[in-house]
């Protein structure tokens, strides 16, 4: 099984994954996907950057039909980690399709998530050494 | 500086047709507005649309037989017809166009919304789910305001039962909040009759320039389109991620401050808002970016019954997107149509008393955002 989108989303031989973003030392900003330029000031010093795999809880709701396009299970989770490190706030799957089940600040770890079609995007999960 | 005069309006219901096309739907809004304008001579047209293809506005013309002027079609997601407005307003206060066409058209499919701004990556990671991003952004806004699921409930009851006394709105039946809340969840926190209905339908306006404002004359005193600074990961950019957004200003309130400050207002001159009510939470955050309440005052406005008909400042009188549902290209004109009513004391069963000044919001995907301001001399 493939990644959704090498570019944003990697994953290694040994079945561990990153998110993969962009960093602009004039700016001192992140963000994500990369693209070739900051999307805050413009800047084009851009490293692309491996992203801290965790994050804490910021929102969280699930998903209870399929939308256009997508293949995987339903319900999913769905909603928006903040990573540690960046602080950056990331869109995101979440494992736990029960929406009473997370709490908000909760620690939350990267993983991947079978999207159907033969194709792995990611999602975040509790993270269980918390 | 050349004023701007709504001299005609004209629409068709929003709702579903099954039998009638978009062009169609198009061409009774534009007779009826240029019917009420005493058919003038028309100068240039600009069509507002997100789903009706290509030359979609052309079309409309055709079949009215009136053609040979400029037709622009514009899309501006929710705030297309706003954006097409907001065009051709410019184009008169420059002097390039003495009485200019605005309409907008959409005939929309059923469920959620199929969207190009979806690369297909996105689509197929389930990143497309529309009413997803708005109840996280439910979900945000009730944790920072002390919102409850009761107050969301509580919008929809007050906009369906405004929404009882327009012949236009899709929805023409009271709900009770139990009634709201008994309906499936969507999205949590989001319950299916909280959010609007994408539908069809049309609207039509008839702009003119005016020397000076005349007794009886319907000012359009501001047309305002903005987009938004990056940064908001729930905003309506949709981005894929965001930071820290507390310091950055909402396209809403960027586009408000220039309503504003263009007609030489405040939020306590307006009489009657008819705002961006894609769902119940949306209206609520509309308010605060509106300058309509203070942050975190929502529930007790509602309490207050401010915003309903009879109350101080009516919001979506006319029953909002939850009542009337949206059709994306239609949706904004409808609302400055609404307030032409209100304006005109022509609102029927629910018309606003004493209403002077008319405020138009809409926001959606792009991001786009519009202000517009109606004013009655």
């Amino acid at each position: 099984m493939q990644s959704i989108n090498p570019e944003a989303f990697e994953i290694r031989a040994d079945g561990s994954c990153v998110l993969v973003g962009g960093y602009s030392a004039s700016s001192d900003k992140y963000h994500f996907p990369v693209q070739d330029c900051c999307p805050y000031t413009g800047a084009t010093d851009i490293e692309r950057v491996e992203l801290s795999t965790c994050g804490t809880l910021w929102a969280h709701t699930a998903v209870t039909a399929a939308p256009p396009g997508y293949a995987g299970p339903v319900p999913y989770g769905f909603g928006v980690v903040e990573l540690t490190q960046e602080r950056l706030r990331v869109i995101t799957l979440l494992r736990e399709s029960d929406p009473l089940a997370l709490r908000f600040g909760q620690h939350m770890r990267l993983a991947t998530f079978d999207a159907g079609a033969r194709v792995l995007t990611w999602c975040f999960e509790s993270d269980r050494s918390e | 500086m050349t004023n701007v005069a709504i001299t005609g309006v004209g629409m068709h219901a929003f709702g579903r047709f099954e039998t009638k096309s978009v062009t169609q739907m198009g061409v009774e809004a534009v007779r009826a507005a240029l019917a009420e304008a005493a058919d003038p001579r028309i100068d240039a047209v600009f069509c507002g649309t997100a789903y009706a293809g290509v030359a979609a506005g052309h079309k409309v013309m055709s079949a009215v037989a009136r053609t040979g002027m400029p037709i622009v079609d514009v899309e501006a997601g929710c705030a297309s017809g706003a954006a097409a407005l907001s065009l051709a307003a410019g184009s008169i206060r420059a002097g390039q166009y003495k009485t200019v066409l605005v309409f907008g058209i959409e005939k929309m499919p059923k469920g959620i919304i199929r969207s190009t701004f979806f690369e297909p990556w996105r689509e197929q990671a389930g990143l497309a789910a529309t009413p997803a991003y708005f109840a996280l952004r439910a979900q945000r806004l009730m944790r920072e305001r002390g919102i409850t699921k009761q107050d969301l409930a509580e919008v929809v009851v007050k906009n369906r039962a405004n929404g009882v006394l327009n012949p236009n709105a899709m929805f023409q039946k009271r709900v009770t909040a139990d009634e709201v809340l008994a309906s499936h969840v969507v999205c949590e926190p989001l319950h299916l009759w909280m959010l609007c209905s994408p539908n069809e339908g049309a609207a039509a306006v008839v702009l003119q320039a005016a020397r000076r404002a005349r007794s009886g004359i319907i000012e359009l005193s501001a047309a305002v389109l903005r987009s938004h600074l990056p940064g908001s990961v729930l905003g309506e950019a949709t981005p894929m991620s965001g930071i820290d957004d507390s310091d950055i200003t909402p396209p809403t309130t960027l586009a408000v401050h220039d309503a504003y400050e263009r007609a030489g207002i405040g939020p306590n001159d307006i009489s009657v808002v008819e705002c961006q009510d894609t769902d119940a939470a949306r209206e609520l955050l509309a308010w605060e970016e509106l300058g309509l309440c203070v942050p975190g005052e929502q529930g007790a406005f509602l309490a207050s019954r401010a915003h309903h008909l009879g109350g101080s400042q009516p919001v979506n009188a006319s029953g909002g997107l939850l009542a009337k549902g949206e059709p994306l290209g239609a949706s904004a004109l409808g609302q400055v149509i609404e307030l032409v009513h209100q304006l005109r004391g022509t609102a029927g069963a629910r018309q606003v008393e004493h209403a002077r000044v008319g405020l138009a919001h809409t926001v959606g995907r792009g991001a786009n955002a519009s202000v517009c301001l109606v004013h009655s001399h």
